[in-house]
């Protein structure tokens, strides 16, 4: 398994990089994998991790888009609430890109 | 039977849930795929029937078995439009168990200003009958 | 000789449960894993016939209580006279009896 470094400390990571234990994460984590996006997170980039991280907590799953784009809207405000905002905060997709970044598991049926 | 709609005919889908959560695979299967196809926007019913009821009973504790609790994944199906879960009483009568011992699922109304209304709806063997013969297709689990 | 029968079949989707229950001796234990505690449930078709059971054939019944928690069974539903045990009570279960026999 491979693994990223993090404040000196190993996390284990799967082949497509999404951390392998959830319960180890840390907010550095997000940091370090942006960083090799080449991605500076920025408070509006948190929001969008930190909500997943809670829906994650809550209901044990990360949403899908249409439901992420949805339950954004709604809690952040309407012009947040499209998936063009989520793929300018995340061009590789908010699914893939953020989810991983919050430490979760790789949406159930994303391809 | 179907209609069409903006980008394709909607069917009516089935998912028959029969076996309790932990001790053979086929529950978590079943939410998995349901969650998966809502992408498609189909006209979704479950069903739960025989020990299937136990897969949304309340309080689930699954720290002693070392599997992960999927249950608090239902309340999360009114998200995906999913807000008709048919539960068969007889089913739950041979088992000494009552609505009361269900979790309290719920989804918001679109219709009607976001009101929370409830997804789970006991029905008798009969009606569960009736239910089956109005699907276009139906999934076992 | 005593036996620890295991019944890890709800007794509503397999008929283990008869079956191990028409094949115990006086003085054997019964225990319930897995979807087997669903068939402990007070008040339920499974329930009564464990219920006469405990009654008829002089067999101790157990279930395990990890298997109850996960679902959803709180101990006060159990049949009256059935025991809750823990991993451990099932190792002290298996080291009492002169065999474990498992209906699967």
């Amino acid at each position: 398994m491979s693994s990223i470094t993090v404040d000196g400390k190993e996390y284990g990571v799967d082949e497509e990089g999404y951390l392998a234990d959830l319960s180890t994460w840390v907010p550095g984590i997000a940091d370090v994998m942006a960083a090799q996006d080449d991605l500076t997170l920025t408070d509006e980039h948190w929001d969008i991790i930190n909500f997943l991280r809670e829906y994650y907590e809550e209901y044990q799953i990360a949403p899908a888009i249409r439901v992420l784009t949805k339950a954004i809207g709604k809690k952040l405000g309407k012009e947040k609430g499209n998936s063009k905002y989520l793929y300018e905060l995340f061009p590789y997709g908010p699914a893939k890109q953020a989810c991983r970044y919050a430490g979760l598991p790789k949406p159930t049926g994303c391809v | 039977m179907g209609d069409m709609s903006e980008g394709g005919t909607t069917k009516k889908f089935l998912y028959l849930n029969r076996k309790a959560s932990y001790g053979t695979v086929y529950a978590l299967e079943s939410l998995e795929v349901v969650l998966i196809a809502a992408a498609f926007e189909q006209d979704v019913s479950l069903a739960f029937i025989d020990d299937g009821v136990y897969q949304i009973i309340k309080g689930q504790d699954t720290k002693g078995i070392g599997m992960k609790n999927f249950s608090p994944t239902f309340n999360a199906l009114g998200d995906y439009d999913i807000n008709k879960l048919y539960v068969e009483k007889e089913s739950l009568d041979e088992r000494g168990l009552t609505e009361d011992d269900l979790m309290p699922l719920v989804y918001e109304d679109e219709d009607d200003d976001w009101a929370e209304k409830p997804s789970i709806k006991i029905v008798n063997r009969a009606e569960m009958a009736d239910l089956m013969q109005d699907q276009d297709v139906i999934l076992s689990f | 000789m005593s036996i620890l029968h295991t019944v890890n079949k709800s007794a509503y989707e397999r008929n283990a449960l008869d079956s191990c229950l028409g094949h115990t001796k006086p003085g054997d234990s019964v225990l319930l894993i897995e979807d087997g505690v669903i068939s402990a449930r007070a008040g339920s078709v499974a329930g009564d016939k464990l219920a006469a059971a405990l009654g008829e054939t002089g067999v101790s019944i157990y279930a395990l209580g990890a298997d109850m928690a996960a679902r959803g069974i709180p101990e006060d539903k159990l049949v009256d006279g059935v025991k809750v045990v823990d991993y451990a009570g099932f190792v002290d279960l298996a080291a009492e009896n002169d065999a474990v026999e498992a209906w699967l």
